[in-house]
């Protein structure tokens, strides 16, 4: 294969014409597993929003959702806030680390098994074979003048990739809102223009990404692909054919001898199978999604030669290189999990995993704010008191309404006035479930002798609730 | 030159492209052609212009544009979106506009729909005077306090707005003091003296002229500010007593008023503002801090 790196030819192309990719399907023991885990991937994307869970009647019970309208994300047992979008920011760093984690210890099992650019890909390229046929019916179908035939194919794969698009993105918007509700809207045809959108444009996404970027996303578009190389190193699990034993390669036929040759016989099957259209054999590249298709291919031929398993396999490249001169491997790799790269990994995402799962445990359920009425700062009362006025917001994140009695710290003659409706004073009040809520309050006191004291309202709860307290100050003087 | 004259186009050797034929410097520019599909992303918004020509105004006439099938305007648009904020309100208004005051502070959601609107309303009409707090300033009284001229009651202040002070509305609240020292009511002498006076009313130190004052407020004060200077709402003489000066409370600024005295003057808003707008900003004022509360009595007609 070296005259595809022939460096006699000076022009060195910037842009690559695409070659459209005819994969040929396999069967195996990955092909399998990838079957497995594209329909697992699916059944939960398609199933999760319609989990229930019970928050009792102030929030949804939908287990996972992100409720734009209501501003709050849900996920089982978790609620956040808008404000406490980190912790989402936590999560995604989190998944992250995951994600370098297990490439440091199994390599690129997400690229090859779970990515939703590879599961949608291999779901498209299923929808391909089954209406056009495998990879030589399709290359002869591309190759042949519009027929009726032709275009009859064509418009079904199009029009069931559209299908599976528009499942996609209409699963999509699941999770943003009250799933049984959007599907009565849906099968009712009242969906909100917004939701119309989403549909339409994930629906538009999926089409293109899945039905015609494909493999280019992986090797184009996704930053992963780039990065990937920082976290490989010996120890990495990465698809590997076994060139010391394949080459020399060449055709063999039947009865031959394997003496003095390798046993690739360059049928091509790995490149033929290969999603991502490239040639294994010339070692790891930045392409391959380790997905393990052509290992099938390249053990299917094995036993049809009646030789054994394993020319292409999942290795590290340290067993590799430790492989004695001749030696045929065939048993599973032998794995080095614990490397200082896997332990500072597990490290950071214990640490990681700690402070989340510390920070949820400790979430502050109910928080007081007080605003200081800026206009007018003070006002002068007809017996020469000055009041001050204040807003006082309560957040309550708990799922059940609580009571409270407020309290003033800090200003010994002060009077607290808190205002209901109606301008009535009241001496508690109630915060709703799952809510903010703002209340008027007045502080009046005799005009100190400072412009400024410094005071703290106090929330102090009268049905077991959390306790909350915001600090102010009280103003007397001194500006206008 | 004819054709057959033609240079065949010069080929770049490297890209194996042609060239435009064009030289800068021994710099040559290749015939690359934009891309095909921004070619014809091009034409598409080509034939799309057309189709907006058609439905959009687009084409500038002698007596001013093109209009359009769809007969679109940004006036239009903004009048829709106008409309559909109405229609939202009007679930609330039609509740607000038959209930009474009394009702409006019973009700969450109408006092509410109440203050947030006089919010919005005081800041548009009233707070160039008041400012926009309600905190008023020299002349303009303070609507956050508790004292008020002219009634601090949701129908008083409900009156007041309606029909203005000094104003030009027949039933304005109406009421003048004299100039006492620029009309010559009083000598110089006498303004000093009551000035002092009403100083000790509320608090200050009396001085040699206090008797004096006495009698001159006595004769001529406490028809409309009552004997003990509380003030009398039906004139909206304002309470002297109190910590609390619509012109000032300094000696100089209160000689001032009694020598030359003031006139404020507010605007009716009857027939300015529509009833329920007056009747939100009346709760909002209210809702200041110093409404008083007032014996339950029937709403007036809006």
């Amino acid at each position: 294969m070296s005259d595809d790196y022939d460096n006699s030819d000076p022009p060195v192309q910037l842009f690559a014409k695409r070659k459209k990719v005819y994969q040929r399907a396999v069967e195996g023991i990955y092909r399998r597993r990838k079957w497995i885990a594209l329909r697992v991937c699916l059944l939960i994307y398609y199933l999760a929003p319609f989990i229930r869970w019970d928050r009792g009647p102030h929030a949804p019970d939908q287990a996972i959702l992100i409720d734009m309208e209501g501003r709050r994300a849900y996920w089982f047992f978790i609620e956040i806030w808008p404000q406490e979008v980190y912790y989402l920011t936590a999560i995604l760093i989190f998944a992250a680390v995951m994600l370098f984690f297990v490439t440091a210890l199994f390599g690129r099992v997400w690229c090859g098994y779970f990515c939703f650019q590879t599961v949608w890909t291999d779901l498209f390229m299923w929808v391909e074979k089954v209406v056009q046929g495998d990879r030589a019916e399709r290359m002869r179908l591309d190759a042949a003048p519009w027929s009726l035939n032709k275009l009859a194919r064509k418009v079904i794969t199009h029009t069931a990739w559209i299908g599976v698009s528009l499942l996609t993105g209409g699963a999509f918007v699941l999770y943003f809102n009250d799933a049984p509700t959007l599907l009565h809207q849906l099968v009712t045809g009242q969906l909100g223009s917004t939701v119309t959108i989403f549909i339409l444009a994930l629906t538009a996404s999926t089409y293109l990404m899945a039905g015609h970027a494909r493999e280019q996303v992986c090797t184009y578009m996704c930053p992963y692909a780039r990065f990937q190389s920082g976290m490989f190193d010996t120890d990495t699990l990465i698809v590997t054919y076994d060139a010391q034993r394949g080459e020399p390669r060449g055709k063999h036929k039947k009865g031959e001898s394997w003496d003095n040759r390798g046993h690739c016989i360059d049928c091509t099957q790995c490149v033929q199978v290969c999603p991502t259209g490239i040639d294994i054999r010339n070692g790891l590249q930045l392409s391959c999604i380790a997905c393990g298709l052509c290992i099938d291919a390249c053990d299917s031929v094995m036993d049809k030669l009646d030789l054994p398993r394993g020319l292409i396999r999942y290795e590290t490249d340290r067993n590799l290189r430790a492989q004695p001169k001749g030696a045929i491997v065939t048993k599973a790799p032998k794995l080095r999990l614990v490397r200082p790269r896997t332990v500072y990994y597990a490290i950071v995402l214990l640490l990681l995993g700690a402070v989340v799962i510390y920070n949820l445990a400790t979430r502050v359920m109910v928080e007081l704010h007080v605003v200081h009425d800026r206009n007018p700062l003070f006002v002068t009362l007809s017996d020469g008191q000055v009041r001050n006025g204040y807003e006082l917001n309560i957040l309550n994140k708990d799922l059940q309404p609580h009571r409270y009695r407020v309290e003033l710290v800090g200003l010994p003659d002060g009077q607290l006035l808190l205002r209901g409706t109606g301008e009535d004073e009241v001496t508690e009040i109630e915060a709703p479930a799952n809510d903010s809520s703002r209340f008027r309050a007045f502080v009046q006191a005799p005009k100190a002798k400072a412009n400024q004291t410094d005071i703290t309202f106090k929330l102090i709860p009268l049905d077991g609730a959390p306790a909350a307290q915001h600090d102010s100050v009280f103003i007397s003087g001194g500006v206008r | 030159m004819t054709d057959s004259n033609r240079l065949p186009p010069e080929k770049d050797p490297i890209t194996g492209v042609e060239t435009t034929g064009h030289e800068w410097d021994g710099l040559k520019e290749l015939n690359n052609p934009a891309p095909r599909w921004w070619v014809l992303v091009w034409l598409v918004t080509i034939v799309w212009s057309v189709g907006y020509w058609v439905v959009y105004p687009a084409w500038p006439t002698l007596s001013g544009h093109t209009e359009g099938k769809w007969g679109w305007t940004q006036y239009k648009e903004l009048e829709a979106s106008q409309a559909d904020i109405k229609a939202r309100q009007q679930a609330y208004l039609d509740r607000f506009e038959g209930a009474s005051f009394e009702q409006i502070m019973q009700d969450p959601e109408l006092y509410k729909f109440a203050v947030a609107g006089g919010n919005a309303a005081f800041k548009d009409n009233c707070a160039t005077c008041h400012g926009t707090g309600a905190a008023g300033g020299l002349g303009y009284p303070n609507l956050n306090d508790d004292d008020w001229i002219w009634g601090g009651t949701l129908e008083e202040i409900y009156a007041t707005l309606r029909y203005g002070i000094r104003s030009a509305h027949p039933q304005t609240r109406q009421s003048a003091m004299p100039a006492f020292g620029k009309d010559g009511v009083l000598t110089a002498e006498d303004v000093n003296a009551v000035t002092d006076y009403v100083l000790t009313l509320s608090g200050a130190a009396q001085k040699p002229s206090h008797e004096k004052g006495m009698t001159v407020y006595a004769e001529n004060c406490a028809a409309c500010h009552g004997e003990q200077g509380k003030g009398l709402r039906e004139f909206g003489a304002p309470n002297l007593t109190d910590a609390i000066w619509l012109y000032g409370g300094e000696r100089a600024q209160v000689y001032n008023t009694v020598f030359n005295a003031h006139a404020g003057m507010m605007p009716a808003w009857e027939g300015r503002l529509d009833p329920n707008t007056i009747r939100q900003l009346a709760v909002y004022v209210h809702a200041l801090g110093g409404g008083e509360k007032s014996a339950p009595v029937e709403a007036p007609a809006p």
